[in-house]
């Protein structure tokens, strides 16, 4: 798959580069270099366009999924890298499977014209990132078919993520909620189909419109899907998200670099510590933090261990969903077990904030073995139970073979990652095509399925996790001596004996531990396969104790905008099967 | 033979079911917990067996809250139907030599017919409740019963052809040979899955389907209206098992225990089938359940008819 070499990214650079400036005339591309080494360019608003339909389309070995579109308010800046006077910057990320390689697209909009064409053509994965933009910058795109807040409420006033937004509550003033102001939030809430691009019908037929959730059993939280049903065939599905958005990019902006690591923990509340290691592994980038070998095999053990976790949780209330009672309180039950681990090892449960800069926080406790090798006899006898129950279970298979299928180039086109793309036929996992934090050293394969439907999404998650046990398997036996925490002045906070030798490193812990590191400017971008698919933080630096912008590119959220696709012509309770087999969690989605 | 004490057995019949289908309640709690690996409710008097008295209390002392969306006087009727057509289904079953209430000749056709107006419940509550989930339950119930009335009746033909009579009480007796599950096996298979769609129970839960339609047909139901569906599920329950029993294993018959011990013992090992099959199975999806109703279940008790209806004219 790979024909470019990844260590030959500067000479890829201008390579694409020269290719860019042939089709859009010279003088237009302003390259920039970045800490995490994607190639980065500039490109006027007037080309974007032109630009990213090369290089989705033309280029060799085209970059084929807009992995992430976000922007940045650069009005702040006390040090801003580009050449180009920016007030806002579009920053769109792509990917490419063939040449296993991101590419950075900036866009510079002033204050005055902060308005942009629209990607839609290009990708339908663009639809809900612009909109997404639109809400948090308040910038436009020319073009876009329905751009509308999607994250807040349709009166809020203001753009969250600009810099002039409060942050907190309390920088806002008291609330009041004065009957004027009441009726008229009463009325942004009716329901006018025409609002949600539905039809309410037409040639003596009038459709159904069912509202499924934000309060409804099938939708695993606040989730809200408007359906246009005729009888019970699903005609079109809308979500609508945001409920669970609780401005955790805007956080990353006011707290400090490690103080921020615990709202990691609750992005993807199943994954625990996994959502740590994106986040860490970009600022340990920027810091140049070198992570010592031992914390790195703790940090894949206990990722896997709650790969483990996050898909028992999905097994049984997949099962469920499709009216399969019992299999969640088994998988609820070795979930339990698992937690009793991540318990002993970090002294919480769902959500341990274990983690650190340049290491996790503290060493393994004594005989921290014997519970994971009993765990790993344990699952296996009870995983071949669930499979004689729900995936051979003949209902089963005829609930959710054929339901809900895409292929793999729908797939890449909608930004699906995860399982969802293996399902596909797609060998395709971040741990083996870019490894990160020591993966390369492990011996597990890739599962993967044929048809893309939701009984394959459902086997590639089942085969996972005897693929999590082999890796925590070779991680027990072979967990590397040495410190757990990396030396590295930035490693936050720092080790505690080495801050009383002198007066140098006691200022260094006073600060680190006070204040916060102080990160150096640049910005990083890195990715890692979360539980469910390809999570990714990108992170700017201004050089100070918090992030000048962090971005939060989450699985969820690409894999949920593809539902009315997935549901339309099928019926209610295959928007269940395919609401399961997604396996989403809404604090994903929404952040 | 009609009972000689018509009333005591009426009451008698009248207050065991409801109390048995009540202490139901208890024993699916139980047993499913048993099957999950939970413990189900135990704190109320001992094994938890006041729960469902605690319950019935709390049911009760409910508001009696009728949305002001519904159609109010389907929206009260429709409980009253299940409960009063499941009960009058007991009237004709025999549960021992004597245990009868009526003993009509025409018994079987006459729980058929019952079962068939039982389902009315269900799609008045769905229609009159004014919630589209409640409607989608309703419509389900409705397509379900079309699809699964036909095959029932149909598939107990054989045993009406062996026994001669539409007579619950002569069915049974024409069993004291060979229960008719033997002869009749298909027959036997198609009535199980038919009386688990009957009684709305999984895998065939699709009026409720909690996960798709919250509540299904009963979402705005609360307080003793609610208790009333919730009641008559379990009285379906015990009915359909006690069929199953009745039509062919025999019904009271069996060894050295009394006639009606027999009976209680066999209604029980179905009751706790239907709870198996709760705790293991998935829920079929609606067109998926009416093309196995008409397309493998009708053919199969139509052949099965045939079949018998030519064996029996062949030997006789």
């Amino acid at each position: 798959m790979t024909d470019v070499p990844v260590n030959a990214e500067a000479t890829t650079a201008a390579k694409i580069a020269d290719g860019l400036e042939k089709r859009l005339g010279a003088g237009e591309i302003k390259v920039q270099s970045t800490a995490d080494g994607i190639p980065t360019f500039w490109l006027p608003r007037g080309s974007a366009h032109r630009a990213l339909a090369y290089l989705k389309e033309d280029v060799d070995h085209p970059y084929r999924m807009l992995y992430d579109l976000t922007a940045i308010d650069e009005r702040m800046r006390t040090h801003p890298e580009g050449p180009p006077a920016s007030d806002f910057t579009l920053v769109y990320h792509l990917l490419s499977f063939e040449r296993n390689q991101y590419l950075r697209i900036k866009v510079p909009l002033s204050v005055d014209q902060p308005e942009a064409d629209t990607a839609t053509d290009l990708w339908p994965a663009a639809n809900w990132y612009e909109r997404e933009v639109w809400d948090m910058f308040g910038l436009r795109f020319r073009g876009h078919p329905h751009l509308e807040r999607l994250l807040m409420p349709k009166t809020w006033v203001g753009h969250p993520l600009r810099k002039d937004h409060p942050a907190r509550a309390t920088e806002m003033g008291p609330f009041h909620l004065p009957d004027e102001k009441e009726a008229a939030e009463q009325e942004a809430m009716r329901f006018r189909p025409e609002d949600w691009g539905m039809h309410r019908g037409g040639d003596g037929e009038d459709f159904v419109f069912l509202n499924v959730g934000p309060q409804h059993p099938g939708t695993h939280g606040v989730l809200r899907v408007v359906l246009q049903l005729d009888g019970e065939e699903i005609m079109d599905a809308v979500p609508d998200i945001g409920f669970h958005h609780r401005g955790a990019e805007k956080m990353g902006e006011r707290q400090s670099w490690h103080t921020y690591i615990p709202y990691t923990d609750r992005i993807d509340y199943l994954g625990g510590v996994m959502n740590n290691m994106a986040y860490l592994m970009a600022v340990e980038e920027l810091a140049g933090i070198v992570v010592p070998p031992r914390a790195q095999v703790i940090r894949v053990m206990l990722c896997e261990l709650f790969r483990i976790i996050s898909h028992l949780v999905w097994y049984g209330t997949f099962a469920q969903d499709l009216g399969q009672l019992s299999p969640v309180f088994y998988t609820f039950n070795d979930r339990e077990r698992a937690f009793g681990i991540i318990e002993g090892i970090c002294g919480a449960r769902m959500h341990p904030n274990w983690f650190r800069i340049g290491g996790v926080a503290q060493d393994l406790p004594k005989g921290w073995d014997v519970p994971i090798r009993d765990f790993i006899k344990y699952l296996p006898p009870r995983l071949a139970e669930y499979d004689t129950q729900v995936m051979r279970n003949r209902i089963f298979k005829s609930r959710t073979q054929g339901v809900g299928a895409f292929t793999t180039e729908e797939a890449i086109e909608w930004g699906v990652t995860g399982p969802g793309l293996r399902a596909c036929g797609f060998e395709w996992d971040f741990r083996k095509k870019q490894p990160y934090s020591g993966y390369e050293n492990f011996e597990f394969d890739i599962p993967v399925g044929s048809h893309g439907d939701c009984y394959d999404r459902g086997a590639v998650r089942v085969e996972e996790m005897r693929q999590s046990l082999r890796i925590i398997q070779q991680c027990v036996d072979n967990m590397p001596e040495g410190t757990y925490k990396s030396l590295q002045p930035l490693a936050c906070p720092p080790l505690k004996d080495r801050t009383m030798h002198d007066i140098e490193t006691l200022i260094t812990h006073f600060l680190g531990v006070g204040w916060g590191p102080v990160i150096p400017p640049g910005e990083s971008l890195r990715a890692i396969e979360a539980t469910k698919g390809n999570n990714g933080y990108y992170l700017v630096s201004d050089g100070s104790t918090t992030s000048y912008r962090t971005r939060i590119r989450t699985p969820s959220f690409a894999h949920m905008q593809m539902l009315p696709r997935l549901v339309r012509g099928h019926m209610i309770p295959d928007l269940l099967a395919v609401l399961g087999a997604m396996d989403f969690v809404l604090a994903d989605v929404d952040r | 033979m009609t009972s000689p004490y018509p009333f005591a057995s009426i009451f008698g019949i009248l207050i065991v079911a409801l109390s048995l289908s009540a202490a139901l309640i208890w024993v699916e709690r139980r047993l499913l917990a048993l099957w999950q690996d939970r413990y189900g409710p135990n704190r109320a008097g001992p094994f938890g067996l006041l729960q469902v008295l605690a319950d019935m209390i709390k049911i009760f002392a409910k508001e009696d809250w009728i949305p002001p969306f519904a159609d109010k006087a389907v929206f009260v009727i429709a409980p009253a139907i299940i409960m009063v057509t499941v009960l009058l289904s007991f009237a004709v079953l025999p549960i021992a030599p004597g245990i009868i209430v009526a003993d009509l000749n025409i018994g079987l056709l006459f729980f058929l017919g019952m079962s068939s107006l039982g389902v009315y419940s269900i799609v008045l509550a769905g229609w009159s409740s004014g919630n589209k989930y409640s409607l989608l339950g309703g419509l389900r119930a409705a397509a379900q019963m079309m699809s699964y009335e036909v095959f029932m009746g149909m598939s107990l033909m054989g045993v009406v052809l062996l026994a001669g009579s539409f007579n619950l009480t002569t069915i049974v007796e024409a069993q004291s040979k060979l229960w008719f599950v033997i002869p009749q096996f298909l027959g036997f298979i198609l009535f199980l899955i038919a009386g688990v769609a009957e009684a709305r129970r999984l895998p065939f839960d699709l009026p409720e389907a909690e996960a798709e339609l919250v509540a299904g047909f009963h979402s705005e139901y609360s307080g003793m209206k609610f208790g009333m569906f919730f009641v008559g599920e379990y009285l379906g329950i015990t009915l359909i098992s006690a069929m199953i029993a009745v039509l062919f294993f025999g019904g009271w018959m069996g060894p050295w225990l009394p006639p009606i011990v027999w009976f209680f013992i066999k209604v029980f090992a179905f009751l706790c089938f239907f709870i198996l099959l709760r705790a293991s199975l998935p829920r079929l999806r609606f067109d998926q359940l009416m093309s196995l109703g008409w397309k493998v279940m009708f053919p199969l008790a139509l052949a099965n008819l045939v079949v018998t209806g030519a064996i029996v004219t062949v030997f006789k």
